[in-house]
This record gives structure tokens, sequence and C-alpha cells, in this order.
């Protein structure tokens, strides 16, 4: 890249500013900032409905924000001339109910962008297809199909599927909420082993005790509105709305 | 396109064969009246016997179904109405449809029972017999609604098709609709007639087909 | 009832239809018939399923007044009776200055019908995909139409297999009304030979090869049924 020296390096890798989004008459997001710096894992919590899901899912464009700007590395989102396919390759997304293909076997989940998308032969593409797998710890899983496997394991290739892509972020919505609680654990050791690995990632979850261990940042969602955010540290112990104070109070009983 | 107008859509030749075609709704709904009633109860009866759970009257039931299945409504009905003659079994037209029609459609119906009792879980039928209902009582009042429920798009779909099945009784005389149109057009020299024909199973069936649509959506 | 009546009753019924005479003298004549039926059956289904397939595709992707339509010929060939259909096509054209053959009446007739059946049962597993099928899709860059082509479609197909089976199998039983207009198929031949030989073998020949033909697809759609899923046995 000739112009990175002239460029200056952008503080956040993602920058959303203002987003707004209706469904209807409801206003799911009332102009809301999210701003992820390289490497971090931000956390967003707050209550069901508080539009945490939509704000992820504008983040690449699965929704359509109603308005706001979204810059990712340099790229503005919301541009018509935005290739959003090609943007959309930069940012994983890993779902709550997982969104395996169940037609296709676990390395074929994997492969397929690689392969339509990223345009890698099939060999190539496997190869990074067992890459992934080791990462996430089920290296024998390649030739199972979904239904073979339990939640966990669903989820964890669920993670190796956007993960291939080698993404500058990986969004994730609610990764551990459809799991037995036995099976959760299994799955926020690879988020921990990618934080490790200095990915960026962006969590909505209700994994609290996770949350505090690992998260950079916590960004707290009410309303359509970021009530508070700040690190673990300050979010949990130190919350200065009362918002917060309640919400806190009652995940915890 | 006038020619095609003259040919198929003459309303001179429709408002003349409409009184005989009327004679011919009437005959194909009469059909209707009672092979729809009875082809939706001995569609149960079969289906209690292709998931009975004596292999005695599982086994042959579904190889009946089966057999059913495969053999063409119109070769049954033709061989019902002039196969049985040859050993002294002459049998009216009108009962010879009733039988072929019958056979084929309660095994179609017993099917999609079938499926629908597969899709209700278990333990609706365990709940039901837990409280000291009895199979028959558990049948009518638990399952069986669930059932049919569940299948309710794929009924209707069959009804529409044994609707449909009642114009091959044309092929052996018996004056429903469409015998009654194919002969107004061989006396008018035109095809009127049939296409007057088509428009009132459009207007019989398309609302249910529409309906069916729907259904099978919204699942 | 003495044994000698017993017997000469089971005789007559046997000499009525199972005629070994009169098996071999039309058998090869009506063999041919259902070398046609085969024929025409792969014929029906191959533009029925392919033309549902396609109109399945084209309503996923198209617009407002291309569906519009699609759903008004699916609509129709949904609820007209084929013998209907099969009459107007043989009975009408003809006066317009279209002639066709009978057999491509019946199969047009039939394709028709299929391909209307067959674009309800696409397009019904199109929709039954879970929109997170979509979302993850698109989520790793897959274009619309790689989406549809990779994920969604295939899906589909296999929630359609089994229903499209069983009707794929009942459509193509009706190329017995081809002996209405005169197709030389297995029906028609029987129903000759029959009235030539005055005996009703010809006929139980007509239906045994008939359920010959489309057994072994019953049977098939029935394991179909059984066994359609993904990875799990």
């Amino acid at each position: 890249m000739s112009s990175a020296a002239a460029a200056p390096v952008p503080r956040y890798l993602l920058e959303a500013r203002g987003v707004r989004k209706s469904f209807g008459t409801t206003e799911v997001l009332k102009s809301v900032d999210l701003l992820v710096e390289p490497g971090k894992l931000v956390f967003l919590i707050g209550p069901s409905g508080s539009g945490k899901s939509t704000l992820l899912r504008c983040c690449n464009r699965l929704e359509e924000p109603d308005g706001g700007s979204i810059i990712m590395d340099n790229v503005d989102l919301l541009s018509p001339r935005t290739d959003i396919n090609a943007a959309r390759r930069q940012i994983g997304m890993v779902f709550q109910s997982f969104n395996l293909y169940p037609h296709l076997t676990v390395q074929k989940n994997i492969t397929l962008a690689l392969r339509k998308v990223v345009g890698m032969s099939t060999a190539d593409a496997n190869a990074r297809a067992a890459e992934m797998l080791a990462l996430v710890g089920l290296p024998d899983k390649a030739a199972s199909y979904p239904a073979q496997l339990s939640g966990g394991q669903q989820q964890r290739i669920g993670i190796a599927r956007s993960l291939a892509l080698n993404p500058k972020i990986i969004l994730m919505d609610e990764p551990t909420s459809a799991l037995d609680p036995e099976l959760v654990g299994s799955v926020l050791a690879v988020v921990k082993d990618l934080r490790d690995r200095g990915i960026t990632m962006v969590i909505a979850s209700h994994e609290m005790n996770f949350a505090r261990e690992a998260a950079d940042k916590v960004v707290f969602l009410d309303g359509g509105l970021v009530i508070e955010h700040g690190s673990a540290e300050n979010i949990f112990l130190r919350p200065q709305e009362e918002r917060t104070r309640r919400f806190l109070a009652q995940i915890r009983h | 396109m006038e020619q095609f107008g003259q040919e198929f859509l003459n309303l001179d030749v429709m408002a003349k064969v409409a009184p005989f075609l009327l004679q011919g709704l009437l005959q194909t709904l009469l059909l209707c009246s009672f092979l729809i009633p009875i082809g939706l109860v001995s569609g149960i009866l079969v289906m209690l016997l292709t998931t009975s759970p004596y292999r005695l009257l599982r086994w042959p039931a579904i190889a009946a179904v089966d057999f059913f299945r495969a053999f063409p409504p119109l070769v049954l009905l033709v061989f019902v109405y002039a196969g049985l003659p040859f050993i002294g079994l002459r049998v009216p037209a009108l009962v010879a449809v009733a039988v072929a029609f019958l056979i084929n459609s309660a095994s179609y119906y017993g099917e999609i029972y079938r499926a629908g009792m597969v899709s209700v879980p278990k333990g609706q039928r365990e709940a039901a017999r837990s409280t000291g209902l009895s199979a028959t009582q558990t049948l009518l009042y638990v399952t069986l609604p669930q059932a049919i429920r569940n299948v309710l798009p794929d009924l209707l779909s069959n009804t529409v098709e044994l609707v449909k099945l009642t114009t091959l009784a044309s092929v052996i005389s018996v004056p429903e609709l469409l015998h009654s149109a194919n002969l107004a057009r061989s006396l008018t020299y035109n095809s009127s007639p049939l296409i007057l024909a088509a428009i009132i199973y459009l207007l019989l069936l398309l609302p249910i087909v529409r309906l069916i649509a729907r259904l099978e959506h919204r699942l | 009832m003495t044994a000698a009546d017993a017997m000469s009753n089971w005789d007559r019924f046997v000499f009525t239809f199972f005629n070994a005479d009169i098996a071999m003298k039309y058998g090869w004549e009506i063999l041919q018939g259902a070398g046609i039926t085969i024929l025409a059956g792969l014929a029906v289904v191959i533009t029925g399923i392919s033309a549902g397939f396609g109109l399945a595709a084209l309503r996923a992707i198209g617009g407002k007044p291309v569906n519009f339509f699609i759903i008004v010929f699916v609509d129709i060939f949904r609820s007209l009776p084929p013998l209907a259909i099969i009459l107007v096509l043989f009975f009408g054209f003809p006066n317009i200055g279209i002639v066709l053959p009978s057999l491509i009446v019946l199969w047009m007739s039939l394709s028709a019908v299929l391909a209307a059946f067959a674009e309800e049962i696409f397009w019904a597993g199109i929709t039954s995909v879970p929109k997170g099928q979509w979302l993850a899709a698109r989520s790793t860059g897959l274009t619309f139409a790689q989406t549809l082509r990779y994920v969604i479609l295939p899906q589909a197909v296999r929630l359609g297999i089994p229903p499209l089976t069983n009707r794929a199998i009942s459509i193509t039983k009706n190329l017995a009304l081809g002996s209405a207009i005169g197709v030389n198929e297995i029906l028609g031949r029987a129903n000759s030979a029959l009235s030539m030989s005055a005996n009703a073998t010809p006929l139980t020949m007509g239906a045994l090869l008939y359920v010959l033909v489309f057994i072994p697809l019953v049977i098939a759609s029935r394991t179909l049924e059984r066994n359609y899923r993904w990875g799990e046995h």
C-alpha cells in the first residue's frame, strides 16, 4: 500500500456515528455512536429490545440504517459507491442461532465464501478451513453436517466460518444465548483466544462475568440510545447512570 | 384474433349451451357430494390401518396404498367399468366412478392423514393416555384434530384433485360438466363450451387453490 | 355352492382376466405402449420440473408484475382439470389453424400442470428457508444471486423433493388420459385390444404395466420421505 505512509492511521477501526433505524413507527436506534479501536474487544450490553442486535446488523448493512455514518477502516459503508459485498468480507458476523447451512458439510460451510467471494481454489480453501477448525478446537469435524454437532460445536464452526475470511472485525450477536449452560464455556474460550490473538470484536451478550474479565470496553444500550460506556471496571463497579445500575442489579438478581 | 374469439369466446354459443352445461355441473356436484365426504372418512380408516401397531394389518395396508397410488385412476375406472362385465358383473357407470375414485382417493387421503399423525409429538398421545383417555378418545380429541390442522392444506389440495378427477367420468359417458361441454363442442363445432366449462371449474376451484397457497405460505 | 361350480367360476375368471393366449397375442403391442408412456412421462417430468424451477427462481428475483403473471399461471393450472386442458388444445386449436399431434398435446398439457405445482413447491421451499441463512450468507460477502444459487435454492430443492416426487407421480399417471385423444400409450392400446379380443386380459396387462412402471417411484417416494434429512440418519 503506497498511500499507507501518507494516510493517517485511523484511531478507530469501526466508527459508527449517529446511527438511526426505525421499523415502521418503532424507533429502535435513536442516534447511536459506536467507536471500536483496532485489536479491542467491545461488549454491547442492555435489555432485550434495546437495539444491540439492530446496531450490529447496521454495521454490515444487513439492516439498512436510516441515517448516520459508518466508517470501517477508512471505507464509508453507507456510500452508494462502496461495494458492500467486498466490504462485508472484512466484517465477520456470528449469529445467535448459528445459521450454519444445513445442506453443506462443515468444510463446505467454511469454504463457500472463500471459493465464491474470494475466488480461492478448492484446495487452498480446504486448507484454510482445516486451519480454522484447528483454531476453534474441532479439527476432526470437517466432514460432519451441522445437524450432527452440539450447539457449542455449531457456534464454534460459525466463528470459524467468519474467521476464515480473515476479517478486520468480527461482530457477534448473542453468540451463547442459544446454548445450554454447559456448552457456553467452549465458545467463550474460543472468543478469549481470538482476543489474545488481537482480533477486533464487538459482542452483544449477557455473559457479564466474561465481559468483566475480557472486555476492553463496555457499551450500555437502552431504548435505542447509548446510556453509558467505558472500561469494564468502570461500568460494572462504578456505573454513573441510574439506568445502568438498575440493569446490572436485575442481571445479578 | 377474431378467429380466436369466434372459436373460444363465442358468447352466442356459450349462452346457447349454458343450460346444458348447468345440467353437467349438477352431475359434477352430485359426484363430489358423496365422493368428498366418503373419501375424507375412508382416508382416516386407511390411516388407522397403515399406522397400526400390528404388522399383519399395517403391511398389507401399506402395500395396497402403494399399489393404488401407482394405479392411474382412469385405468382403474376403465377396469371396473369395462372389465368386470366380462365376468358378469355389470356395474352402472356411476357406481364404477364411485368405486374407482374412492379406492384412489382413500389411498391419497390416507397418506395425508398419516403424515399429519406423524407430525403430532409423541408426548401428546402419552399425556392424553396418562389422564385416562382411551385410545379412541385420544385419537378423536387429541391427536387427530392436531394432525388435521397440520395437514389442512394437503387435505384441501387433495379435495381439489378429487373434484378435477370427476372429469375422468366423462370417458365412460357419465354426463358430468366436462362431458356435457365436450358433447356441446361436437354439436356446435365450436370450442367455446369447453372454455365455459373451464371457467366454471376455475370459479369452483380457484378460490380453494388461493386459500391453499395462503395457508402453505403461512406455515 | 359345489366344488365344481367354484372351479368353473375360477376358470372363467382366469380365462377373462389372465388369458395366456390373448396375452401372447397382444403383449408386444401393449408393451410398445409402455415405451411411449415411459418416454412421454420422462419428457413431462423434465419439462414440467425445469419450468417450475425456473418460475420459482424468477419469482425470487422478480418484481411485482412478473410475480403476478407467475401466480396467475400457477393458480389457473392448479385449478383446471388436466382433461379439460387436453380437450381444449386438441379440439379447439385446430379450428384456429394450430394442429398439434395428440402426443404433443398430452405432453404440453401435463408439463404445464406439473410446472404449476412444481413452482408452488419450490417457492414454498424458498420461503421456508430461515431468514438467518440469507443473513449468514450475505454477511460473508456473497451476492444476492450467489446466496440464492448456493445457499437458498439447494435447501429449497431438498425440502421440495418428497412432495415433488408425489406430485410428479400423480400428474404423470394422467398420461392415461392420452387414450381419450388417441395417443397410443398403454391404456389406448389395451382398450383397442380389449374390443378386438372381446376379453379383459389386455386391460389387466395394461393395468399391471402401469403399476410396474409407477410402483418403483411410489416406493422411492416413501423412502425419500423417511430419510430426507441432512446428516441425520
